[in-house]
């Protein structure tokens, strides 16, 4: 469907390394039905996104709520299998590669879950969740590693003396930070944080955000960070990617997408945001969309966005935008990106 | 907005719950009024005591565990923890209509949204059975749901997250209730949805003229709809001011804290100040000021008073012994 917007990356105007470089990538859950179980269908969540990610960048994936955005992260790591299209990780094509290779690669390659009540096992400790990865991956001994989880511990804000203790002796920010300490434990390049600060309240989003920060700047690391809250990524990203009904619509240095943003969707995503400030809100201007985000098993012909798009003309029904850079590495999947 | 005559008056509101734990003093000594036509901005953190002090108005909260030891709730001249039963589900739906956060949870799935309007048009009105269909219809198109006629006959798993909310407040306003009490309800939403909903909730307050009690923990959403802002804190009320004032010149350290850790679209990054420590256990009635664990400006009498709500301006209220003009300790 979208094989025009696949042709190329949004990776030639910087000149750091690519770490990882995703090409028209597809992801489809088969629907069944019948005694047969015959296939009736298919769950678009991710349908021919290309984009890179740059050594030591926070990549931010934005979107509402069935945009494919964490179906995205499980792919780029392999914990789901693509549909189709290629991820490379420094090179090396994953949706191809063995799994004894794979398993090598997922040293490198962590994940940083939403919820950290559902992902730490309530029947180990801390030291057993965070040295677990220890255990399988690396031939330090039980004192070496005892001591690499005191560093970790250290490292995320946690006291090493509660490291016998047990995940519900612990707050929602605490438990993040064990997710975190698990997720760095064996000096991954690169970390998938999905809506890591969702469910924590707000003054605890903040300590952890900044812990994110701080050690992506002590351990080099590579972010792609997938939250549906755009304040937050326009904190901790370097560029941003929106993403609607398992499409790309617009990725772009931070400030320009926050700033300067072309595709409609992107526009009426900021303004829908409400603004911590009485004074500013009561004079904003917004573009409110009308209806619901459709079902991705059966998604608009042309632009995904056309059907609840406040500028969509009839091209846009019939037409599948090119995914491009519109100047100054600023990708847009809008027919008018040249215009606004 | 118009100022009018108070429609809900509480005074220190205690609630508990005895738990396996211990008793949990869930909201310690709350008091704030309500007027006509106000929109009154309920925040704080999970855990503040925020819906827990709101839903005690009325009682529902699930009793036992839970027990409102202490206060008045005076509306319409009675008070709504003495009255009956009987009285009391009067006023519940009637008078006071609720806007909950999660609507798939609070609509009942085996009834359509048309008999589950018309439900409380029954019991709090004398409506003929025509009048509240065609009463439950012109509800629905207030609320802007696309179709509303077809829509009456669906039941709730067949209606987005967005469009239940907006049955949620069709119902709460059906029978033109003096107060409506939202609790989160933008929370479960995604943003653009949110946006609708909260067009719909600044049109209708400017038609119907209800006061309104929206409880969040959002401080973007109170923002743009608010006239006045209460801020909780474990249980109390740590400061209530109009909302411009509270943005602009917040008094109690932790509305600081909350305000500066939150991240704004219209600005670039900078790191985020966050407030350190973690939210008080709340198995101990609060003795002190409970914030002073966290709090940068404690000093020895935070440990040892609790900060009761004085005046610093006009409708300007914080529970603090810091005086966040001066810097200095307050002397009383």
């Amino acid at each position: 469907m979208t094989d025009t917007a696949t042709a190329t990356n949004p990776s030639d105007a910087n000149d750091a390394e690519v770490i990882l470089s995703v090409t028209g990538l597809k992801k489809h859950f088969p629907i069944m039905k019948g005694v047969f179980r015959r296939q009736v269908g298919a769950v678009r969540a991710v349908d021919g996104i290309s984009f890179d990610i740059r050594r030591g960048e926070t990549l931010g994936l934005v979107g509402e709520s069935g945009s494919g955005k964490s179906t995205t992260g499980r792919v780029v790591l392999q914990l789901d299998g693509a549909t189709d299209g290629s991820v490379k990780y420094r090179g090396e094509e994953l949706t191809t590669v063995s799994d004894g290779r794979m398993r090598q690669l997922r040293k490198e390659m962590q994940m940083i879950y939403q919820d950290p009540h559902a992902t730490l096992n309530p029947r180990m400790t801390v030291a057993s969740i965070i040295g677990e990865p220890l255990v399988e991956n690396s031939t330090l001994s039980k004192a070496e590693r005892r001591t690499r989880i005191d560093n970790l511990l250290n490292l995320v804000g946690l006291d090493p003396s509660h490291a016998n203790r047990y995940p519900h002796e612990f707050s929602g920010g605490q438990r993040q930070r064990i997710g975190i300490a698990r997720a760095i434990a064996l000096n991954p390049e690169f970390i998938v944080c999905d809506e890591p600060i969702a469910a924590l309240d707000v003054s605890i989003q903040a300590q952890v955000v900044n812990l994110l920060k701080d050690l992506q700047k002590e351990l080099q690391l590579t972010f792609l960070f997938i939250s549906h809250d755009l304040s937050m990524v326009r904190h901790i990203a370097d560029r941003v990617a929106v993403m609607y009904l398992g499409n790309l619509v617009e990725l772009a240095e931070t400030d320009e997408l926050y700033d300067n943003p072309k595709h409609p969707y992107t526009q009426a995503l900021n303004s829908a945001v409400p603004l911590p400030d009485p004074v500013l809100e009561a004079t904003r201007q917004r573009v409110i969309l009308e209806g619901d985000i459709p079902s991705p098993a059966n998604p608009p012909p042309g632009c995904v966005f056309s059907s609840r798009c406040p500028i969509a003309v009839e091209k846009c029904s019939a037409e599948v935008p090119v995914w491009r850079d519109i100047g100054g590495d600023h990708w847009v999947s809008c027919h008018f990106a040249e215009m606004t | 907005m118009s100022r009018g005559e108070p429609v809900l008056e509480v005074s220190d509101l205690k609630t508990q719950f005895n738990t396996q734990d211990g008793t949990l003093h869930a909201v310690n000594g709350v008091s704030f009024v309500l007027r006509e036509g106000e929109f009154l901005g309920v925040v704080g953190e999970s855990g503040s005591g925020k819906s827990v002090s709101m839903m005690s108005l009325l009682k529902l909260i699930p009793m036992p565990p839970g027990e409102v030891v202490d206060g008045t709730v005076m509306f319409d001249n009675k008070d709504l923890l003495q009255i009956s039963g009987d009285e009391l589900r009067k006023v519940r739906g009637g008078q006071v209509g609720f806007i909950f956060q999660d609507p798939m949870n609070s609509l009942n799935p085996v009834l359509t949204i048309g008999n589950q309007i018309t439900e409380s048009l029954h019991l709090h009105t004398d409506l003929s059975k025509k009048a509240a269909n065609q009463k439950a219809l012109e509800l629905l198109e207030l609320v802007g749901l696309p179709d509303a006629g077809q829509r009456l006959k669906s039941y709730p798993h067949e209606l987005s997250g967005g469009m239940r909310q907006r049955v949620m407040i069709a119902m709460a306003i059906a029978c033109s209730p003096r107060v409506i009490i939202a609790d989160e309800p933008t929370t479960a939403l995604d943003v653009t949805i949110q946006a609708q909903i909260i067009e719909i909730v600044r049109d209708l307050r400017e038609q119907l003229g209800t006061s309104v009690v929206w409880i969040t923990h959002d401080l973007g959403v109170v923002a743009g709809l608010a006239d006045r802002v209460l801020v909780m804190y474990a249980g109390r009320i740590v400061e209530e001011a109009p909302v411009r004032e509270l943005y602009a010149t917040p008094q109690h350290p932790y509305t600081q804290g909350l305000l500066a850790s939150v991240p704004r679209l219209d600005q670039k990054g900078q790191a985020l100040s966050s407030i350190a420590g973690q939210p008080p256990s709340m198995y101990s009635a609060p003795t002190s000021c409970s914030f002073a664990p966290r709090c940068p400006h404690a000093f020895d009498r935070c440990h040892q008073e609790l900060p009761e709500l004085r005046l610093v301006a006009a409708g300007h209220k914080t529970a603090c012994f810091w005086d966040a003009q001066t810097g200095e300790p307050i002397n009383d």
